[in-house]
């Protein structure tokens, strides 16, 4: 902590600093009270669980021989430990993801006012639309964490108890481990992004109220629905425009070539649901009544 | 309202000589408060709490943040409980707490919702004299408080607010002395005591608080209350207790606030 204290010093070089510099300056204090949370901390260790048990269920299992269904990439882990990573992950996208986001998501406004730090946020002061600005990115650091931590656990759980060597894609082609490290780095960075707009829909819903339980339940049913919504074939006109639309389209980085089309679709995907949902939150917070 | 939490229906306000919510980021790094009790996160230690309200302020120099912030906390006594978490802490160390965040940088003014709340009488005395020295020291400090012994020790001025509205403001002692004070007597010759009180003009209550005593109220018209004294006992009364009793800011709040629970409904 006063490491970062002090490398921020000319942050505020005078009483009244510039803008950017504030906004690091939260944006930092946001990230330590974050990940000083015993909750976060919890939810990161849950999630880190996923692709542990997968392997470990897998290791226990695999000498009985195994077999169909089951998640994505599921048979692949007896040949190559590092499919941990992408099993981990498909069977995290559809629900622990979404709760442990829809916790920090709909934590970040509802949170403070439940507490009432953020009328002393307010009136110190941080500036309305800084705070937003804060929060989603600190939402945003907390994706990217959560879906490092699965990629990372999936590796070394599978590097520890399956052969590792060069990976297989899904087009057939054969890659090098090095290879295959930036895909796991490109395949978080997609499913960080996947994420994101639901950050945004979490952050807006916890604009309009104090009880933080009720913005992160709101936010994880959205999830929820989205992805029913999206498992209804009579509703296809709809998919596209569904956040949760391309979660699963991360596995086109297995492929050679890489299948870009999916992660920019995504992208834009997510992208439409932060102006949206981003832009409401601050139209709505901009002229709340800070009571509580 | 003041502090731009939350709009006002109709009206301008002024702070610091500023309009507000117009000037809110100029105004309110010069502005310390403490509203609607302290607030914490109760998983972050007490110094941990002040960084983060700290990082949040403007004024808040990230370079002297450290010196800061364990200097707020020793001004309000909690640097031995500096690193324990919020959520251990007590009503009174929350409130101390709340008030070294209202100090963490320079302020022109401070404004303080209730600020001795739950504090026992030690942390009662300290909070005042920490208020009267910052006083003193050139800050303006606003407190609004229902205990008005606390006020009539702290403060120089107050205003008595009713039902949303002024009813009066102004020095403690106008306010105190627009209404008449008040001599009790105390004294086993109840009947002659109340007929010297009379004869010099101190219109004496029908009720005393005791059996032994004689209480008026002295007007301007009436005799000086060393008088009142030379010529109680001139008549013989024995006087076992006299006291000149200033209206106390209680009762003047009464009389502009009105009597009973259903006050302001």
């Amino acid at each position: 902590m006063s490491l970062d204290d002090r490398t921020s010093a000319p942050a505020v070089a005078t009483g009244r600093s510039n803008s950017v510099a504030r906004f690091w300056n939260l944006f930092r204090s946001e990230i330590r009270v974050l990940f000083r949370r015993g909750r976060t901390i919890a939810m990161l260790a849950a999630l880190a669980a996923v692709p542990v048990l997968i392997a470990i269920a897998i290791r226990l299992s695999s000498s009985g021989g195994g077999g169909g269904g089951g998640p994505a990439f599921l048979a692949r882990i007896t040949e190559n430990g590092l499919f941990v990573s992408l099993t981990g992950l498909a069977v995290a996208i559809p629900l622990f993801l979404p709760l442990t986001v829809g916790v920090v998501a709909g934590d970040t406004i509802a949170g403070e006012a439940n507490l009432g730090t953020l009328r002393y946020l307010l009136i110190s002061p941080a500036g309305r639309i800084r705070l937003l600005l804060v929060k989603f990115a600190g939402a945003a650091v907390f994706c990217a964490a959560a879906t490092l931590v699965i990629v990372l656990a999936g590796a070394a759980i599978g590097a520890a108890l399956f052969p590792i060597g060069p990976v297989t894609l899904l087009s057939g082609d054969t890659v090098g481990i090095g290879d295959y490290a930036i895909r796991a780095l490109l395949m978080a960075a997609y499913v960080t992004i996947s994420m994101l707009g639901l950050s945004a829909i979490g952050l807006f819903i916890s604009t309009l109220t104090t009880v933080p339980v009720g913005a992160m339940a709101t936010t994880v049913v959205l999830a929820a629905l989205a992805q029913i919504l999206g498992a209804i074939p009579q509703l296809d006109w709809l998919h596209p425009f569904l956040f949760s639309d391309r979660w699963l389209g991360f596995a086109d980085i297995m492929r050679q070539p890489i299948a870009w089309q999916s992660f920019q679709d995504n992208t834009l995907t997510q992208a439409v649901y932060i102006v949206v949902f981003g832009g409401a939150a601050m139209l709505r917070f901009r002229s709340k009544d800070v009571l509580s | 309202m003041l502090l731009g939490l939350t709009s006002a229906t109709s009206g301008r306000i002024q702070l610091l000589g500023q309009a507000m919510p117009a000037h809110l980021s100029d105004i309110l790094p010069a502005v310390g408060a403490l509203v609607e009790g302290p607030a914490f996160y109760p998983f972050l230690s007490g110094r941990a709490n002040l960084h983060r309200l700290d990082s949040a302020d403007p004024g808040g120099r990230a370079e002297t943040r450290r010196a800061r912030v364990s200097d707020a906390l020793d001004r309000v006594g909690l640097g031995h409980a500096a690193d324990k978490r919020a959520h251990a802490y007590s009503l009174g160390m929350k409130q101390r707490l709340g008030l070294a965040g209202a100090l963490l940088t320079p302020r022109r003014l401070l404004i303080l919702d209730e600020p001795s709340n739950g504090l026992d009488p030690q942390g009662t005395r300290e909070v005042r004299s920490l208020i009267t020295s910052l006083a003193h020291d050139g800050t303006t400090v606003f407190v609004s408080s229902h205990l008005l012994s606390e006020i009539e020790q702290m403060c120089t001025h107050a205003a008595v607010m009713s039902a949303g509205r002024m009813v009066a403001s102004g020095r403690l002692d106008d306010l105190r002395g627009a209404a008449a004070s008040r001599v009790v007597v105390t004294t086993p010759d109840v009947e002659e005591a109340r007929q010297v009180l009379e004869r010099l003009g101190v219109s004496t209550d029908a009720m005393a608080p005791s059996i032994d005593q004689v209480a008026g109220a002295v007007t301007e018209a009436s005799a000086e209350a060393e008088r009142i004294v030379a010529e109680l006992v001139a008549a013989g009364v024995c006087v076992r207790g006299f006291e000149v009793a200033r209206t106390s800011l209680e009762d003047r709040f009464v009389a502009l606030t009105g009597e009973g629970f259903d006050v302001a409904r």
